[in-house]
């Protein structure tokens, strides 16, 4: 049955594909974007990771529709003539595509016990799980714990990505205007549009809720910092869509945003130095409390916590740096 | 009881799946965008409601249950507010509603 499902979804997927290629209007490209990360997100909870597509969804089809939309209204609707060397192109698709095909020749057939995946240190972080850190999803205790410098690596990727664009594109200090608002400008966004406005007001202390829920809940089931802070920037640019900018910067003002997307990574890296004061290794969280369990607990939430808050301030001073430039 | 309510739960999932079957051609068949609109809203409201009863009279009295019910009370909220922006946004584009794009074949004096 999973395995039709599977067929079906891939189908889609190329189908959506060769729409993104084929359409010439930009607008409708990004919607099918997100068409295609809510399919691969279908995708990979076929295939069991729910934690994957958990970001996915809330990243890929969620977030990124709306950072596209919003650099669709600094620019045209509509794509530029072909100019480029075609035949190029398509060699180098056909070279790469080939290549590809070759490659999974080699691969191990889908859930196979005996492929190299499952032979290496995964097998291990499984089996250890529940002794050394004891949390029920395992994917929490290998991204927090086993893995606590790689997730490290992976914050300070999105802390730099945000300060880059905020580098390329706000020319001029965002800070400053926003944070006292003259009273018309508080009547921008979508105020005049009842519907989406009553309903979006409604809906945002839930997707609030929703993913502080997927935040703490993250040693449990399918969650964490990544998915939890997409969650929550969400709401916030759902606030801004509706209620206009400068509403948004009224409840998040840029120095607090700023604050957040330093103070995420600092919190991370804090907890590391701590295990390091008190005796033991970088990020190593079993020194935190006197039982060892108890402390890997503490880590991961601490850890799990500084993601989600770089997160959240990473994607609102993009989005917010989108949306300063519209007003130029 | 547990006959009666799989009759229920399989005609719900049946009447549902029509329900969606029948706004995913009228989507296609219908002649603007007005019109598609309202057969795709059937998607919307009476193939969710139909699938997501069906499913809930399944999973029985569990917290699946309720998960499913929230979703539901999220799409009910949601996709009508979508359509409303839709409609809105293509009205403030120019389309009027009676002067949309024919279909090709379908002639009008």
């Amino acid at each position: 049955m999973i395995i039709i499902f599977g067929i079906f979804l891939l189908t889609l997927l190329v189908i959506t594909a060769l729409a993104i290629v084929r359409s010439e209007s930009l607008f409708a490209a990004v919607i099918l974007t997100g068409i295609f990360s809510l399919l691969m997100a279908a995708n990979f909870f076929l295939l069991d990771a729910a934690d994957v597509a958990l970001t996915e969804a809330a990243i890929g089809a969620g977030i990124s529709t709306v950072l596209f939309l919003g650099a669709l209204a600094l620019t045209g609707e509509h794509e530029r003539g072909g100019s480029t060397n075609r035949l190029l192109a398509l060699g180098v698709v056909t070279v790469t595509t080939l290549i590809v095909i070759y490659a999974t020749f080699d691969k191990p057939r889908m859930g196979d016990p005996e492929a190299p995946v499952h032979q290496h240190v995964g097998a291990w972080y499984l089996e250890k799980t529940p002794e050394l850190i004891d949390i029920p999803n395992a994917v929490t205790a290998v991204l927090g714990s086993f893995r606590g410098y790689d997730t490290l690596g992976e914050v300070f990727v999105v802390l730099t990505a945000g300060i880059g664009v905020l580098f390329l594109l706000s020319a001029r200090n965002p800070g400053r205007p926003e944070e006292f608002p003259a009273a018309d400008e508080l009547d921008q966004g979508l105020r005049h549009y009842l519907v989406p406005r009553v309903v979006g007001r409604m809906l945002i202390p839930f997707i609030f809720l929703f993913g502080l829920y997927v935040q703490f809940h993250g040693d449990y089931g399918p969650g964490g910092g990544f998915q939890a802070g997409a969650i929550v920037a969400a709401s916030v640019i759902l606030y801004a869509l509706l209620e206009g900018e400068a509403r948004a910067f009224r409840a998040l003002p840029m120095r607090v945003l700023k604050w957040l997307v330093a103070g995420g990574a600092l919190l991370y890296g804090a907890v590391g130095v701590t295990s390091m004061l008190l005796g033991s290794n970088f990020l190593d969280y079993s020194v935190l409390a006197s039982d060892p369990i108890v402390g890997q607990h503490i880590g991961i939430i601490l850890i799990e916590l500084g993601v989600g808050i770089t997160v959240t301030g990473v994607l609102l001073c993009v989005f917010h740096a989108f949306a300063a430039r519209g007003k130029v | 009881m547990t006959m009666a309510i799989d009759i229920l739960s399989w005609l719900m999932l049946t009447a549902g799946g029509v329900f969606v079957f029948i706004g995913g051609v009228g989507a296609l068949r219908m002649p603007n965008l007005y019109t598609r609109m309202h057969a795709a809203s059937l998607t919307d409201t009476m193939g969710a409601v139909l699938v997501l009863g069906g499913i809930m009279l399944q999973a029985g009295a569990t917290l699946a249950t309720i998960k499913l019910a929230a979703i539901l009370l999220f799409l009910l909220l949601t996709s009508p507010t979508a359509s409303n922006a839709l409609a809105s946004a293509a009205i403030l584009s120019g389309l009027q509603p009676d002067e949309g794009p024919i279909k090709r074949g379908a002639k009008v004096e």
